[in-house]
């Protein structure tokens, strides 16, 4: 049993403790958005954040992540108005296949929390998802657009 | 129709099933109690011919048959449609008919495959037909009900006005009526020149869902008593299960049953993935491994390096004079040899479909890159007639060809078939993934160019040593057991045909097949026959002390197109002008899938291993450019996928296993190692070409190029971190 605190909601969740937590959220949490890509913590897609820090939860254990505030793509917006990073990846047309988007989208708006208007160096270190479509050259303009405006 | 549907591509089917498009509203349908031969769409809408459905709010639903995996051809689809229709464009939806479907209706919707960038080239007339049938039939409802002549009404915008009356009508108040009529036969299609919507950057239908987490991806199906699995296959390809031993894992938390899959592969079966696949990693299985076992990189490269010599046989692909002979008494001559290995599709989602099965029915749910290709090996693998299976496309995590095979569907079908009414969601682990794709073919090529006196190019020699893709996967393509496939970018003519004038050429294959599974992956045959000419193209114009440009120009005189898109590129990179301190250039050119593209890139080295590409541009002409904003899309992350190869990619073979595992030994590129890729379309009209792969041919021999330009040093074999080059 885990106790996860999870877009805001407690959910009391059957796991076992070395549970990674990415699993704990697609299949006991049932919130799909979370993607798995590697396991391994190399890919990026399982990115959400935990305490506001983009975190790969592939990598992180259930017992670990107990008592931190875990948001996953599906609590990024707040209520119907969605995160400015959703709005700029609508409206550039980033997505391709679009699988690893949740975890892009999660480290992107880490790294604007963090750093409101990145240089694209900043970019180059804090984005280190991987994109096998190879959408960089959107997500890149995406992030310049919404740091300037 | 039963269970011995072929699950290969029918090409005699394909035909007959794109001339029934707009022939018939209720093909193959039962029309109950005697009613009006209307189609109905699950809600009650009706169809207008099988492409459209209009709703009594104007709403238009557009079939789709082809698979959308990222690549925007459901977008470009819609438009094709849209265009003929004339619909009001922000009221457009999209959905996918169901293979079994399309069987019950005698393919109506044509062929589902969406591989080799056919998505859009080899549907745009049906589907356009589909689009005008369905106006034309809306204007004639209109028409009717105001007793007018339907000449005298036009359609625009989904709106119908009777032009010297000035009434106007919208779809939807009409649908109902036109559902009811006999469709035309004979619809005109606009003039290019009146295109409205083709040709313009409108935005993806299916964004919105992908930025939220509400995209449902094949990973995310669930079902109701849904359990999970995980497997695995025998490492080594073509051995088999032996033995295992399930005692050792039955009592694990959440384990229901272990199952046999075939004869080579062992899957658990739990209430979650992780604990089926915690499982499987715990359960001893013991292999038969078999001959296969004893191959290795080594082995099969020397295998390869066999078939470069002239004395064994090899299929001519493409010939002209005597290049033999001319090479032997030629002034100068050089050689090279090249090689290409392996490489793994790694779609961002891991393969995996999810089936529930009973002695009634079968269905699953699967991203797939060919609907039908996934319905027959439903079929195959559940032993049920058509008529009792379906496969739901649901989105897929990228394609790239890996998707057009369905080792995974009937996987999942095998294992649900062992648990009668419990749906079962397959799902391979990234290891999985990596040691059981259907690799990038590997060959090796041997290139001899000859010159005169004066350095023109007299003779080229072009010897591919290696594997068949259509000898895997489709047999029946071969002729007279050659692959044509093979000649892909330096065929004689067709939609990848060489761009150079070479008074003697001969360009031959020596099909080499080991035990490694082919598959089609992104750009296909394309990606080293490009490297090979292209790079030995610099190769023979430094022999000849010339200009890598102005040589390629000479030997193009005869190929205006190919020619066209080399200069766009040369004249955007600028390379008339010296490129600034430091940065080195290199250009390349092909043909693929019925398009004319080039590519350049501008690059710096240190410490003469350390790559930063600095910028790339990038021409196509595929005839026609649906969608500009897709199309610049599809292009930049050709070059991602292509550079993720030539820098990181390469898949080795150990004791007849493939040794990369997951990201960290089979890496890909990061944002902070690609730069803007600068596109230039200059479709030219007349003809279809696809977009999704033919670019990717030219990213590696650009960058590998400017590489030789910078250093002097010319690489000749992929991937680059085997000789410690990387990226700066
Ligand atoms: S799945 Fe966690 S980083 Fe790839
Ligand atoms: S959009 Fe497909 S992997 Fe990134």
């Amino acid at each position: 049993m885990a106790n996860l605190t999870i877009n805001g909601k407690t959910f009391t969740l059957d796991v076992e403790p070395d549970t990674p937590l990415l699993w704990a959220i697609r299949e006991n949490a049932g919130l799909t958005g979370t993607k798995y890509g590697c396991g391994i913590a190399q890919c990026g897609a399982c990115t959400v954040h935990i305490d506001g820090v983009a975190t790969r939860s592939c990598g992180v254990s259930v017992s670990e992540a107990a008592g931190k505030k875990i948001t996953t793509i599906e609590g990024l917006a707040s209520g119907n108005t969605l995160h400015k990073v959703q709005e700029a990846w609508i409206a550039q047309d980033v997505p391709q296949c679009g699988y690893c988007q949740s975890g892009m989208i999660m480290a992107v708006a880490a790294l604007l929390t963090e750093k409101p208007k990145p240089t694209d160096a900043d970019i180059d270190e804090a984005i280190t998802n991987i994109c096998r479509c190879g959408t960089f050259q959107q997500v890149r303009e995406a992030i310049h657009t919404i740091a300037s405006a | 129709m039963n269970k011995h549907v072929s699950p290969r591509m029918n090409r005699r089917a394909f035909v007959i099933g794109t001339a029934a498009v707009g022939a018939g509203l209720a093909i193959g349908l039962d029309i109950p109690f005697g009613g009006p031969a209307v189609v109905r769409a699950a809600d009650g809408s009706p169809e207008i011919g099988a492409w459209v459905v209009v709703r009594p709010d104007d709403t238009v639903v557009i079939r789709i048959a082809r698979s959308e995996m990222g690549q925007g051809s459901l977008t470009g689809l819609a438009q094709l449609v849209a265009e003929e229709l004339e619909c009001d464009w922000s009221k457009v939806s999209t959905e996918y008919p169901t293979p079994g479907q399309s069987v019950a209706r005698k393919r109506v919707w044509g062929d589902f495959s969406t591989g080799g960038s056919r998505g859009i080239r080899s549907s745009q007339d049906y589907v356009r037909k589909g689009g005008a049938t369905a106006r034309v039939m809306l204007i004639q409802a209109a028409a009717e009900a105001w007793k007018v002549p339907a000449s005298e009404c036009t359609a625009a915008n989904s709106v119908i006005t009777h032009t010297p009356s000035g009434k106007t009508t919208t779809y939807g108040k009409v649908a109902e009526a036109a559902a009811k009529l006999t469709p035309p036969t004979d619809v005109k299609l606009k003039d290019p020149k009146d295109w409205k919507l083709i040709g313009k950057g409108v935005k993806r239908l299916d964004t919105a869902e992908k930025t939220t987490g509400t995209m449902i991806y094949g990973i995310d199906v669930k079902l109701p008593g849904m359990l999970n699995a995980a497997i695995k296959d025998c490492p080594v390809f073509g051995g088999k299960v032996k033995s295992f031993d399930e005692a050792k894992i039955t009592g694990m938390k959440g384990v229901k049953k272990v199952v046999k899959v075939g004869d080579t592969a062992v899957a658990v079966v739990a209430d979650t993935w992780w604990h089926a696949k915690t499982a499987l990693e715990a359960l001893p299985i013991v292999w038969d491994e078999g001959d296969n076992a004893k191959v290795s990189s080594e082995s099969i490269a020397k295998w390869l390096t066999e078939g470069l010599a002239n004395e064994q046989p090899a299929y001519v692909g493409n010939k002209n004079g005597d290049a033999k002979a001319a090479i032997a008494s030629a002034a100068k001559k050089i050689e090279a040899v090249y090689s290409y290995p392996y490489q793994n599709h790694a779609t961002m989602e891991p393969m995996n479909a999810t089936a529930v099965y009973t002695a009634d029915k079968c269905e699953v749910w699967c991203g797939t890159q060919n609907g039908e290709a996934a319905f027959a090996a439903t079929l195959e693998a559940s032993g049920l007639p058509a008529e009792k299976c379906d496969v739901h496309k649901v989105m897929p995590g990228g394609g790239f060809g890996r998707r057009g095979q369905t080792d995974y569907v009937r996987q999942a079908v095998l294992i649900a078939k062992e648990m009668p009414g419990t749906p079962i969601k397959l799902l391979w682990s990234r290891e999985e993934d990596m040691a059981h794709g259907r690799y990038h073919p590997i060959t090796q090529c041997k290139m001899t160019g000859a010159f005169d006196a004066d350095n023109n190019l007299v003779a080229l020699h072009y010897r591919l040593s290696g594997q068949s893709i259509l000898f895997s996967l489709r047999p029946e393509a071969l002729q007279n057991g050659m692959d044509p496939a093979a000649f892909q970018g330096v065929a004689q003519s067709g939609e990848a045909a060489f761009g150079y004038s070479v008074p003697n050429l001969l360009v031959e294959h020596a099909m080499r097949n080991p035990h490694v599974p082919p598959g089609f992956w992104r750009g296909v045959n394309v990606n080293h026959n490009a490297i090979y000419m292209e790079c030995f193209m610099d190769e023979l114009a430094q022999a000849a002390g010339q200009d890598p440009l102005e040589f390629r120009r000479k030997l193009m005189g005869n190929h205006p197109k190919h020619l066209a898109v080399l200069n766009a590129v040369a004249e955007k990179i600028g390379w008339s002008t010296p490129a600034p301190q430091g940065i080195y250039r290199g250009i390349a050119q092909v043909m693929g899938y019925g398009s004319y593209v080039a590519g350049a890139a501008e690059i710096s080295v240190t410490d003469g291993n350390k790559i930063k590409v600095h910028r790339i541009v990038a021409s196509t002409d595929p005839g026609y450019v649906v969608n500009p904003a897709q199309v610049e899309r599809q292009i930049a992350g050709s070059f991602v996928y292509g550079l993720s190869a030539l820098f990181y990619g390469g898949c080795t073979v150990k004791d007849g296993r493939i040794e990369q595992s997951n990201f960290d030994t089979y890496n890909s590129m990061r944002i902070n190692e690609m730069p803007k890729v600068e596109s230039v379309m200059v479709p030219s009209g007349g003809f279809w070409g696809g977009v999704g792969e033919p670019t990717i041919g030219v990213a590696a021999p650009a960058v590998l190029n400017a590489y030789f330009a910078a250093t002097g040093k010319r690489i000749r074999s992929v991937p680059l971190r085997d000789q410690n080059i990387t990226f700066a």
